[in-house]
Formats: C-alpha cells, structure tokens, sequence
C-alpha cells in the first residue's frame, strides 16, 4: 500500500449534506442494507468501497430515491438531504432526483444524438433560456466529462453508436448537464481506460469544490486517489467509516483491513 | 408388403441400427464416453438418421408416383372402342380403380380366395363386390375387368419391387454408417447436417406453397387481363358488373372498391391506434401488478372474437345507432350499413391487436433507459415521450402496419357492417364496399371460370395481396431496424 498517493486529505468542511440513519433495504424477503447510519460531508468526494453484492449500489439509489422504481424495494429508516428527509411525502422524488444526479453502474445512453442526451436534463428543467445557452451547456458538460474531443463533430450522431468507455462518459456528461448539488457515481470508471479515467478523477476533483460527490469503486488506489471519506461495506452492513487516509492506513476492523489488503473481495 | 407396414419395418431398423452404431463407437473407445469425438447417443442417431432417412423419403416419391406411371399403362388397355373422349377414360379408369380395390378388399376379408379374385367372371361380380360394400356403378365390361386385373397384377409387383427396394436402401444406409462408425467419426456433426437440412425442408415449403399461391393468382389475373383492358380495371370509376346470361357488358372498375377499403381501414386506425397505444402505455409502465395480469389475458380474450362476431355487432347494434343518433338527424343519410359502422367495429376489433404488440414493444425497452431517464429528474410522462415512445416508435410503426393490412384484408365486418354497394362518395354514413366483399360476391353462386366477371376476383385478390405485402415489407423493415438499436 505504500505506493498510493493520498491526496489532499482535509475535507473542506464540517457541514454535512446527507444524513442516513438506521436505513434498512428489503428486497423482497432479502435483507440488502443493514442499520445503516452515515454522515455524508459537503464538498467533499465520499468512496463506498466493500466486495460485490454487498449493497453499495443499494444503498446508493436510497439517496436519490431511485429504489422507488423498483418495486419489491422498500426503504425503512431516515435519510435527510440538508436536513430535509427525503422519504417525507411531501418531497417529490422528481424534484429530489434533479438535485441527486446519478451516473449509473452500466453506461445507459438514450437512444438519441448525443446532443439530446446532453440536453435531456437542462431542457426537463428548463435551464436554458435559449438554444445558444444549452449549446454552452452541452459543450460544457461534454469537456468536463472529457468527451468534448472525441465527439465534438459528431453531436448529432446516435450516443449508442460511442464505445462503452465513451457512452460511460457520455452518461457523466448527461448528470452533470442537471448541475445536481449531489453526484452519486456507481463505479463510472469500471469501463474506461487509465487516461479517460484519469480525466474523470480530474473532473470529480473539479465538481467538490462544489458539490457533495458520492463514489462507489472497486478500485482502491482510485478510492484512495480521489476520496476524503471511505465507507467500506460488508453483506449489506456499513462496517467501518472514515476519512480515507485512516481507513487505508490504519483500519479498525478486521474486515476492512482483510477487504483492502486483498483477501477478500 | 404395405406402406404402413414398410414405414414400421424401416423404423423398428432404425432403432436397431441406433443401438448397434451406438454399441460399435463405444467399443472403439474402448468403452470410455470421453475418448469419443461425440456423445455416444449422437453415433446411435446418425446411424438412425441413415438407415430411416433415404428410405422413407423414396417410399413418400414412390407412393406418389407410383399411381401416376400405372394408370398409363392400364389404361393402355382399354380398347379404343370402348370410350370417346378423354372424360368418358377418366370415368372408366376410375371404374377400374374401384374393381381393382373392391377385389383387393374381397381376398382381405376372405370374401374370395386369391386365386378366385384372379378367375373373377364380369357377370356376377358387380353383386359380390356389393356384399362386401363396394358399389360399382354400372354393370362390368368384360375389358373393364381385364384392365382392373391388369392394375392389381402391376400393383402388386410395383409394391413387391417397392419392398425390395426400401428395404435394400435401408441395410445400404445401415452398412454406410456402420462401418465409418468409430470413436473418430464426427456424429456430432452429422446429426447437425440433418437438422439443418430438415430445417430448410420446411422453410423450403413454406415458401414454396407461398410461391405456388401467388403463381396460380398471377395466371388467372393474366386470363383476366386477356379479356378485359388493364387500364379499364385500375382506371375506371365504377364497378358494375353484369352477370353472364343477362347479356350487357360490365365495368370493372377497382377504384370504387379501393376508395371504400381504404376508407374503412383509415377510421379503423384512427379509432384503433390511439385507443390500442393508450392502453398499452398504461399497462405496461402505469397500471399495477395485478391489473396488468387481469386486464391484458382480457385483451387478448377480445382479438380472440370471430370476425364475424363484430360483424354481427356492427349489422345490430353499431349500424342502426349511428344512423338514428348521427346520420338521420344531420341529414347525411339513413343507411344502417356504413363506412363508419364498419370502421368504427373494425377499430374496435384491431385495439386489443395494436395495444398488445405495442406492449411488447414498449417491454422491450430496457429498464435502464427508464432509470437514465428518472436519474436525470423526469417524471414518468416525460420519461414515456421523450425516450420510451422514441425508442419504441419503429417497432410501434411497425405494429400499427401491421394492423393496416390487417383492416385492408378483412371481410366479414365490411359484409355486415358497410354493405356491398360500390361507389365513391365522402360521406362516412353512405354504404360502400371493399375489394376483399367483391371477391367474395364475384365467386359465389353460379360461377363461370372463363368469364372476366369471375374471373376479376383474382385481379382484385392479386392488387390486395400487393397492397398488403407492400406494408408487411415496410412494417418489417422498419422492426428491423428497431431492433439495431440496442446493442
Ligand atoms: N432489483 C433487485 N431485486 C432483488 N435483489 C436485488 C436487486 N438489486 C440488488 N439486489 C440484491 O441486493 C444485494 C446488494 O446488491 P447491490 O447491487 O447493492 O450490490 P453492490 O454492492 O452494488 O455489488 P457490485 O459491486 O457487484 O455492484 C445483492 O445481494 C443483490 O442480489
Ligand atoms: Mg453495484
């Protein structure tokens, strides 16, 4: 472990954007997330690291209520977005869902141009006045996603017909458009390469000085490249959590330190 | 022996052939399955497959054959004399037939030993043959006789020779197989070379027996066009056809009846598309669970209805509804039977057709574009417009063709529903016909095949099926397409 480069480890601040607590996920009769209680920071890249099946990606769509759509899912427990609780009946989960972007575990592309990918987001919401403001819109999210290159003469070519890595991309460039104040991420590098992913990392390094962002990776050094906070997970229970330069070097649990130094996962 | 007999003989070889070839490659391996370059059940059926297959396709072409090859030579027979023209050979041969059987039944049933089958005299056969329930139209003519024996004594050597022949092809293909039998022969392969070609065996008559339809309409069609112009046909604007014996000549024109078809199937899509997609969009991301599961079986019970049944719906209830409460108070006619009637049925009838293909469809779109889609903060409705009916939309095209060649080729409710009066006219409450009502009404009744008024049928029937084709061609198409577009 000695060759990981932790980054800038201070955590911008104190404030915190989302607060979980005793959250419980069935699936049916199966138990997916176990009490779970955490404080996600604002401003600040929080990792969810732990083996497969372990509810990561679960615990993630309980955060911008996507699990709604699923409907042996149900959701016990707290969840509150700057203090709001999310599940309250009040909130409308298509209103929460413009503020929690999410980039998905698979590249999903809309069967469009990669404009109108693009400008899906801004154009529900109505963010452009005009067609020269989401144009900006689509150029920026479109660099920030490191894409801007590769597709800037084809905008209007179908965004199924990109490479996986690509569409990964794509899909980023889609969440960002929204200016959502949460970015959850469920392993959005697991289909790029070492230079997109780089470029990605770069973005979400970009995107905490604003924005609260939310990581799910199978990658340890990518945890520890670009996260303040790691939660490590295990069969649907959140087992130890802290800033990432402790997790890493010095873990409490016995099974955090056998997940990251390699014997299981 | 007989054809069934034959057919079991060969199978129960077969089997025995499978056990054996079965038995042999297991031995060059030495008994060990693995070494083998099949599974050991693959040698048994190839070894099947070459004993069964050759002999029993030769038996089906003999079968056919057969019969053909023997009625000239019997018929060879008869004295000249004896007939005048080929219908009076016919009448005879088929006399023949039916002595040379009643006989054959006789020895069967122990009715005559087989030797007096052979003696058998003309005079008192006709009433023998009787007894045992073979009825001979007329008395027996001595040469009628002599031709029927003839037939049994060439049947019966033709089926000896079939025996023999079938049964060597059958121990030909066994010793074929058998031999290349061991642990090296691919039978794997083999076997899969014979399915393949079972397969095109069957596609190959699909297509053929199309192929055949088409041939036989496009004859009479040209018959058609040798006695009545083309451009009479296709250009004129009434159809009015006189029928043989009450003298006059006929226009038979297409137009009117095309007018009315394509009148009738545009308010069916109109009522079906909206209603069918509709439903289909709220069963398939709205409605709950259980709804679902009660309400689309329930659709799907309603395509299941006979035709004729919305027809009689449409002569009942629909026809008479609209002329009192719409035609006759606005003075735009008072005929129960009419283009809305029928359309408004015929829509009915396609809804349950659009909504489930639609369904489907709309299934078919990948759940992960609905989450990209609710991750981003649409709501449903946004969701369905902007991706899943734009996703979906080529195979919805798809479908709502479909449902188009499906209004265009339908007849019943037209019958009941819109009359069979053929005229242009744009008034939906006014009766007119389709082509597919004309087709049926130029072929009942008395029926002359060689005159234009009958034969115009085929006409009519080609241009529909051309129609129709065309759409199937473009709503495939386009289905194709469709499925390009997810990975
Ligand atoms: N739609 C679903 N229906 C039923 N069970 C599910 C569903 N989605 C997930 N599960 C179950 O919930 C548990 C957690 O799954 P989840 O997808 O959250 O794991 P994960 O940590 O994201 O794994 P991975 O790293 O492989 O993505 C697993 O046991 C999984 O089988
Ligand atoms: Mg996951």
């Amino acid at each position: 472990m000695n060759d990981m480069r932790f980054t800038e480890r201070t955590v911008a601040t104190d404030e915190v954007k989302i607060a979980a607590k005793g959250v419980q996920v069935y699936y049916g009769d199966t138990h997916a997330i176990k009490d779970v209680t955490i404080d996600i920071a604002d401003k600040t890249v929080t990792a969810f690291i732990g083996p497969s099946g372990c509810g990561k990606s679960t615990f993630l769509r309980c955060i911008n209520r996507m699990n709604d759509t699923i409907p042996s899912a149900r959701v016990e427990g707290d969840i509150r977005i700057d203090g709001e609780d999310i599940y309250d009946k009040r909130v409308d989960p298509v209103q929460l869902r413009a503020k929690v972007g999410m980039v998905f575990q698979k590249p999903n592309p809309f069967p469009k141009s990669i404009y109108d990918n693009v400008s899906y987001g801004p154009k529900i919401h109505g963010l452009a006045r005009n067609k020269a403001e989401l144009d900006e819109i689509v150029e920026t999210s479109l660099r920030r996603a490191a894409l801007w290159d590769e597709v800037k003469d084809r905008l209007g070519a179908p965004g199924t017909g990109l490479s996986g890595g690509q569409q990964q991309r794509l899909c980023i460039a889609r969440a960002v458009a929204t200016s959502p104040e949460v970015l959850l991420m469920d392993e959005p590098c697991s289909a790029l390469d070492p230079i997109a992913t780089d470029q990605v990392e770069n973005l979400i390094h970009e995107l905490r000085e604003r924005y609260s962002v939310v990581i799910v990776t199978h990658s340890m050094s990518q945890a520890s490249r670009v996260s303040q906070r790691t939660a490590y997970f295990h069969l649907g229970e959140m087992v130890e959590y802290g800033d990432t330069g402790d997790i890493f070097t010095n873990p409490k649990d016995e099974r955090t330190e056998n997940y990251i130094t390699g014997r299981i996962g | 022996m007989s054809p069934f007999w034959l057919i079991l003989l060969v199978a129960a070889l077969a089997l025995v052939g499978a056990v054996l070839g079965r038995r042999k490659a297991m031995a060059s391996a030495g008994g060990d399955a693995r070494v083998l370059h099949s599974l050991p059940n693959y040698y048994g059926a190839n070894v099947a497959l070459f004993v069964a297959a050759p002999a029993l396709l030769v038996l089906a072409a003999w079968m056919v054959i057969q019969p053909l090859a023997l009625d000239g030579r019997v018929s060879a027979m008869i004295p000249e004399t004896a007939y005048e023209d080929a219908g009076a050979l016919n009448l005879l041969m088929a006399d023949v037939r039916r002595i040379a059987e009643g006989l054959d039944l006789a020895v069967e049933q122990g009715a005559l030993t087989a030797a007096e089958a052979r003696a058998a005299q003309a005079e008192d056969l006709r009433a023998r043959l009787a007894e045992i329930g073979v009825a001979v139209g007329a008395e027996i003519d001595p040469s009628t006789l002599v031709a029927a024996q003839g037939l049994r004594m060439l049947d019966a050597r033709a089926d000896l020779v079939r025996t023999v022949v079938i049964l060597a092809l059958a121990a030909a293909g066994f010793a074929f197989t058998y031999a290349r039998t061991n642990a090296s022969y691919r039978a794997r392969n083999s076997v899969e070379f014979a399915i393949l070609l079972l397969l095109i065996g069957a596609s190959t008559i699909a297509i053929l027996t199309t192929l055949g339809i088409v041939l036989s309409m496009l004859f009479e069609t040209l018959n058609f066009f040798r006695q009545y112009p083309a451009s009479e046909f296709f250009f004129s604007l009434t159809w009015d056809p006189s029928f043989s014996g009450r003298g006059g000549a006929s226009t038979l024109g297409i137009l009117p009846l095309l007018w009315g078809t394509l009148y009738i199937s545009i308010i069916a899509l109109i009522v079906s598309v909206p209603i069918g997609l509709f439903s289909a969009i709220y069963l398939s991301e709205y409605a709950g669970k259980r709804f679902r599961g009660f309400a689309k079986p329930l659709l799907e019970v309603l395509a299941g209805i006979p035709t004729i049944v919305y027809g009689l719906f449409a002569l009942i209830t629909v026809g008479p509804l609209l002329r009192d409460a719409i035609a006759s108070p606005l003075g735009l006619g008072n005929s129960a039977s009419s283009v809305m009637t029928a359309g408004l049925v015929m829509g009915i009838m396609l809804i349950p057709f659009v909504s489930s293909l639609s369904d489907d469809i709309i299934n078919a779109v990948p759940q992960a574009m609905r989450d990209g889609s609710y991750g981003l903060g649409a709501t449903q409705s946004e969701t369905i417009r902007q991706v899943i009916l734009p996703a979906a939309l080529p195979g919805i095209v798809g479908a709502i063709l479909l449902a188009a060649s499906r209004a265009i080729g339908e007849t019943m409710i037209v019958v009941l529903g819109a009359g069979a009066a053929a005229k242009i006219d744009v008034n939906p409450f006014e009766a007119m016909t389709t082509v597919t009502v004309k087709i049926v009404s130029q072929l009942t009744g008395d029926t002359d095949f060689s005159s234009p008024e009958t034969l115009v049928a085929f006409a009519l029937g080609l241009t529909l099926f051309v129609m129709t084709l065309g759409l199937n061609v473009l709503a495939l198409y386009i289905v194709r397409k469709y499925r390009e577009q997810y990975e």
